[in-house]
Formats: structure tokens, C-alpha cells, sequence
């Protein structure tokens, strides 16, 4: 099941590697709204002093938020499930993108490899496309021992050159070890 | 808020005043460095044209997002005082955000609204503020404490004194009437972050 099991072995667990590589390119504002997949890493960045951690009630205002803080000199990425991914292309077609601000995403994807809510299979369908269109860089990670590589690098990238970008976690990579009863909610 | 004498207790009672006047009485009042969020339309067009400033920062889309990119810019910058002003048809399709700014206890943050009931630069259609929702009592409800009308020109710029001398978050509504906006604001979204960024004494 597992894509790379003699890797995986003696990595981290996929939450303590994003919160590492937050750390690492200096992303000290975390906004969320919650997602069952993503809370061991909400848990995580609460726990730890480096982060102000902020959970408003839409996706939208985080990504206000964090553009508001990156514009003052703060580096911030919003957490968010896809039906949260669905409420937020007026925001980035008319803030993040035209003003040039780097905000980053990550995104927890739900919708797909067994997902039973028909909300969620469908806002999946249209995440990608959206992204496209804006001409957003994203990246889906699938795989553990990618995470670290992919995250900074698309940190670095979203930075240096002033746009927006997501990153999407596979079920592959959050949820690979769960039963199927234990699926995300 | 311990609000004045005038204070008056509803959106009802408050003088009806005139927002390129009230944004020209706010820039008035400033010591220099404060950083001010003009939300979408004619509040930022009004903005804009009493004076620009490298401080200003000038919302061309994402309606209601003017109080959350002022939330922003507080929390990174928490010497600056930080004012975010929005019109009323904005502040509705956002609400959660005051609760948040409440949660938050955002000490240099002070949120303006503009209300005059209408959506007015999209052809005058009735906003849920003329129609009965008082956005005092819903910024209070949210947790907005330091919530109050202005009750005219010399109450607003009081208000704003004491906004940006003592601990916030402050919440000034002002009840506007529905003349146009006196100027327009420049269309290059580009510029006017990178001009806010270099107010702000940021480099990327």
C-alpha cells in the first residue's frame, strides 16, 4: 500500500515534516479552519511558541490574513479542507494573484480514493481546474519522502516570485495507514 | 466603549454625515506612520482622494476583506496602529470577521465603517443596514466591546483619537449619506502593494 515502505520507516510522520519546513522558510502565521485530516499538524503549531495561530470562520478571511500579514513583513499559509478550497477563487483571482502576494495553501484533499460525502467528491473535481485557471502553481504529495522537497521548494518559489500557491495532500500521504472506518471527516 | 454623552444608541440616532468628508477629517487626525485598509469601492475611491499615502492600502476586489487584510498587516506590525475601513454592503458579506478581530484582542486595530444603507455603486439597491441589521450591536454581539456610532463630525474624529492612543479593537460606525465618491482610485494593484510594502518599511 505504502509507495515507498523502506523510506517511509524512518521518516517522520507527513505533519511533523510540514510543520519543520514551515519553520524552516520562516512561516510563522498559521490560519486555519479545521479539517479531521490536519489535526495532528493544528495540534502541532498550537503547541509550539514559533506560531501565532489564528482559526477564522471562512477560508477567505484567512487568506485576508495572510495577505495582510506578508504585506507587514509576516509569512503565513492558510490550512484548509477542499470544500474549504471551493469558497476562495474571488479572493484569489482579485487579491492574491493581481496584487502579487505570495499566499500559500495547503489544502487537505478530500473528495477522492474513498470519500463518502457527494459535497466533497464534487468541490474536488473543480479544485484543480480553478488553480489552473488562475495560473496558480500547485503541487498534489502523494508520497512521503517528497514532502519536504516539495513544500520548500514551493514555499521558496511562491516567495521569490510573488504568487500565490497550494499544496495538496493526498489521502495518500495523510491518511495511507487509517481503516477505512477511521476515514477522514 | 465608555462612549460619550452623545453617544447615540442606535444607527437611527446617528447624524447622517458625508464619507469623502470623514475620510478627509480621518487623514486629518493621523500622527504620520498609522497604515489604513480602504475596502472595495467608493470607500477607498473617498480614501484616496483626501491624500495618498505609501500607507494606504487600496482593495480593487475581494469585497469584504478589508477588515482581515487589516487584521493582517496589525498582527505583523503590532507597533503600528492599523485602521480598516469598509462600507456597510462589504462588512455584511464578512461578519465572521469581527468575531475573529474579537477572539484576537487586536490591541492597534480600529475597523471604520461607512454605512449608508445602499449598495451604492452598483445602482443604489438596499443593504441589510437599511433594513433593520445595526452593525454596532453586531460588532458588540461578535465581541466588539469598544463598539459605538459616531454621533457627528466632532464625535468621529474624537472617536479617532482615542482609537489610536488607547488599546483597541475599536469599532467607529459612521451613518453616511449617498452622495458619489469625490475621486478614483488608480487601477494597478501591483503598484499600490508594492508602494503599501514599501510604507510599511517591508522589504520582501
Amino acid at each position: 500500500m505504502s509507495p515507498s515502505k523502506s523510506t517511509t520507516k524512518t521518516l517522520p510522520p507527513w505533519h511533523e515534516i510540514l510543520l519543520q519546513v514551515l519553520k524552516a522558510n520562516q512561516v510563522r502565521l498559521i490560519t486555519y479552519v479545521p479539517d479531521r485530516v490536519l489535526t495532528p499538524l493544528i495540534s502541532a503549531v498550537h503547541a509550539d511558541k514559533f506560531f501565532t495561530v489564528i482559526s477564522p470562520a471562512r477560508e477567505e478571511e484567512a487568506v485576508g490574513i495572510v495577505a495582510g500579514a506578508w504585506m507587514g513583513g509576516v509569512r503565513g499559509v492558510v490550512l484548509m479542507q477542499t470544500s474549504g478550497f471551493a469558497t476562495l477563487p474571488n479572493v484569489l483571482a482579485s487579491l492574491a494573484v493581481p496584487y502579487q502576494i505570495p499566499v500559500l495553501m495547503v489544502v487537505s484533499e478530500r473528495g477522492t480514493l474513498g470519500e463518502f460525502n457527494f459535497g466533497q467528491a464534487m468541490v474536488c473535481r473543480t479544485m484543480r481546474p480553478v488553480l489552473e485557471s488562475l495560473g496558480i502553481e500547485n503541487h498534489t504529495i502523494a508520497r512521503l519522502d517528497e514532502l519536504e522537497f516539495i513544500a520548500d521548494r514551493t514555499i521558496q518559489q511562491a516567495i521569490l516570485t510573488l504568487a500565490p500557491a497550494a499544496l495538496i495532500l493526498s489521502p495518500l500521504l495523510t491518511s495511507a495507514r487509517t481503516t477505512r472506518k477511521g476515514a477522514a471527516q | 466603549m465608555n462612549t460619550s454623552a452623545f453617544a447615540p444608541g442606535n444607527r437611527d440616532a446617528a447624524k447622517m454625515m458625508n464619507r469623502a468628508d470623514l475620510c478627509k477629517r480621518l487623514v486629518a487626525r493621523l500622527r504620520g506612520d498609522e497604515a489604513i485598509i480602504g475596502g472595495i469601492g467608493n470607500t477607498n475611491f473617498d480614501l484616496w482622494a483626501a491624500g495618498q499615502r505609501p500607507q494606504n492600502f487600496y482593495m480593487l476586489g475581494s469585497m469584504g476583506l478589508a477588515c482581515p487584510i487589516a487584521l493582517g498587516v496589525a498582527l505583523a506590525q503590532p507597533r503600528r496602529r492599523v485602521i480598516g475601513i469598509e462600507g456597510d454592503g462589504s462588512i455584511l458579506m464578512q461578519l465572521g470577521c469581527l468575531g475573529t478581530i474579537a477572539a484576537q484582542r487586536q490591541k492597534n486595530l480600529t475597523i471604520v465603517i461607512m454605512d449608508n444603507g445602499i449598495y451604492q455603486i452598483t445602482g443604489g439597491q438596499a443593504t441589510l443596514t437599511g433594513r433593520g441589521t445595526d452593525i454596532v450591536a453586531v460588532a458588540r454581539g461578535a465581541g466588539l466591546a469598544q463598539s459605538a456610532w459616531a454621533a457627528d463630525e466632532k464625535d468621529f474624529e474624537a472617536r479617532i483619537d482615542r482609537a489610536l492612543a488607547e488599546d483597541g479593537p475599536w469599532l467607529i460606525a459612521a451613518r453616511i449619506d449617498d452622495k458619489p465618491p469625490v475621486g478614483q482610485t488608480e487601477r494597478n494593484p501591483a503598484r499600490i502593494r508594492d508602494r503599501f510594502m514599501q510604507g510599511l518599511g517591508v522589504t520582501r
